[in-house]
């Protein structure tokens, strides 16, 4: 069983959100970052957990982004990847960014291709998606649970209003979010190990970008809160109902 | 060429989030001069020929029971002959369960740019510009499709729907379908309840429940508006509440009319998940709650005193 699992960086959940160059670029200035974190807790660690039942399964890692991605790739092999790959390129277009794992994803006849849901900076929900249909592969998008039964995956998906269980036949492309894993920590031994594990670095084949980015703004701030006593619950229940006019 | 709208449909019904994307599209359609087409696939018990209130002109139905469970791969294979047939430039979805499967998969098919989470409409003095959420709903970003052919994924409950005059014409389109690789073998959905994602109305709490056993006040408040219910990321991992009702930055984002937080702190990965909500109402015994700096109306107080009271005075305005 081969498993490559797509590795996004992006700023900690925390990280203030502010821009730079006329609001067109993010600014970095002080910013963490973390593994996407549906990447890291959902896609990786249910690649991790499939191998902990079958030890002769491989995990590949890879990420699009440049030698700054490398420490967030480093912390991924810390919990459990095999080995990983780093396409030298920085772009915020899905279309490429798919392009290029899928060069990866070519060569090395994967049974399963794990994204995120999405990540938390570009929230494009995409990547997955793109793959597939690049790949020509299924696609279940949105996964709660994901077993193997022989050489089919049984992917649990959310559906509007509840859940559906699915049967596909292997290689599938299948994008994770909360419920198909539970977040790990990575141990000394992990860190250690992590260090000598093979990260190889390849350039970026040639492909086009679709969109680009040309302005950031911010909401509006809110105007701040009204506050109603405790003891006037039917005051607030009647400025929702006649001033917000929310029910 | 046209503007085409995929009308997202489950067990023979059209999805509100459909709607949503119909005024939209059909606005977009107004916008560039050209007319608003949709595609409906499988079964659907439900007239069709009303959704032209929303300003489509002419729906494409393939009716073929293959289509009534989504496999991404068939869908978006079939939806490109729709578009090829009816020139398609701009293709609209909803950023919704079925549209984050089926809007990258056909970008990828027809190489034409998508922009997933829209908020707004485009701006198409020069270019084509559409505004989305990025850092999970903490900031905007205007993208520029650079491709002939361009594809939308409106976020759900992001625009008005318009209801107009008019009826439109549903005509069978005669597409290939091959045959699904991922198979729906079990379904379950929970009757009755508004799905998290559509909800007008969205009653959350968090850990000032203290336990699972006190979210029959939460459930009965939600009840009385007939909103959904959601829970905060601890609520859900420490197995309170299941794991779909999770709202946040990790979990659902959502974007309701009213959202009303009860015994929810505020930390900033749950406001990115709800933040775009209009009106949000934090209940809170503790006044420094972060929640309190993002909120419309708040009330300082103990929930399990004011859940209650706010229940009985909604009944008696419903009557």
């Amino acid at each position: 069983m081969k498993i490559l699992v797509c590795i996004s960086k992006t700023p900690d959940t925390t990280a203030k959100i502010a821009f730079t160059d006329n609001n067109t670029k993010f600014d970095t200035n002080g910013v963490q970052w973390i593994i996407n974190p549906y990447d890291e807790w959902y896609s990786l660690v249910r690649a991790i957990e499939l191998k902990e039942k079958d030890t002769s399964t491989a995990i590949h890692l890879v990420t699009v982004g440049g030698v700054d991605a490398e420490p967030i790739i480093r912390k991924a092999l810390a919990l459990g990847g095999d080995e990983a790959f780093r396409i030298n390129a920085d772009s915020h277009d899905s279309y490429y960014i798919a392009s290029q794992i899928a060069e990866i994803a070519n060569q090395g006849s994967y049974d399963i291709i794990f994204t995120g849901k999405e990540t938390i900076d570009y929230n494009g929900s995409s990547i997955g998606g793109l793959l597939a249909g690049l790949l020509n592969k299924p696609y279940v998008a949105l996964a709660t649970k994901f077993e193997l039964s022989g050489t089919k995956a049984v992917v649990t998906r959310e559906v509007d209003g509840g859940e559906e269980v699915c049967e596909v036949e292997l290689p599938v492309v299948v994008s994770c979010q909360k419920g198909i894993a539970e977040q790990r920590i990575p141990n000394m031994r992990g860190i250690m190990a992590a260090r000598t594990k093979p990260l190889k670095v390849s350039e970026p084949v040639a492909a086009d970008t679709l969109t680009s980015i040309t302005s950031f703004s911010l909401p509006p701030a809110k105007a701040g809160v009204k506050l109603v006593p405790a003891d006037n619950v039917e005051e607030l229940v009647r400025l929702l109902h006649e001033e917000a006019k929310a029910f | 060429m046209s503007v085409l709208i995929f009308i997202d449909a489950a067990d023979g019904h059209v999805k509100k989030a459909s709607f949503e994307v119909l005024s939209y599209g059909s606005k977009v359609a107004e916008q560039l001069g050209t007319s608003a087409e949709a595609v409906v696939l499988g079964s659907v018990t439900e007239d069709l020929t009303s959704l032209g209130k929303y300003g489509v002109k002419k729906i494409h139905q393939v009716s073929n029971d293959l289509l009534n469970h989504l496999d991404s791969q068939v869908y978006t294979n079939v939806i490109a002959q729709v578009a090829q047939a009816t020139g398609a430039k701009v293709i609209v979805f909803s950023n919704n369960v079925d549209g984050k499967a089926i809007a990258p998969r056909l970008s990828a098919k027809l190489k034409a740019g998508l922009v997933s989470g829209a908020v707004a409409l485009p701006e198409t003095a020069s270019g084509f510009v559409v505004r989305k959420t990025v850092f999970s709903g903490k900031a905007f970003a205007s993208i520029s499709i650079n491709t002939d052919i361009k594809i939308i994924a409106l976020n759900p409950n992001a625009y008005q729907v318009t209801v107009g005059e008019g009826t439109a014409e549903v005509v069978p389109f005669n597409a290939t379908v091959e045959t699904a690789k991922v198979k729906v073998v079990n379904v379950s959905k929970a009757s009755g309840e508004v799905p998290l994602t559509e909800a007008e109305i969205v009653v959350s709490a968090g850990r000032g429940m203290k336990g699972p056993e006190n979210w029959g006040i939460i459930e009965d408040l939600a009840k009385a508006l007939h909103a959904a219910t959601a829970c905060s990321r601890p609520v859900a991992d420490a197995h309170w509440r299941p794991h779909n009702e999770h709202v946040g930055q990790t979990g659902i984002a959502i974007a309701p009319n009213l959202y009303i937080a009860v015994g929810i702190s505020g930390a900033i990965q749950h406001l990115a998940g709800v933040n775009r909500s209009k009106i949000i109402v934090v209940i809170n015994k503790d006044p420094e709650a972060p929640f309190f700096k993002a909120a419309d109306y708040g009330i300082v107080g103990d929930a399990f005193e004011v859940v209650p009271k706010m229940t009985e005075a909604i009944k008696k305005i419903k009557g």
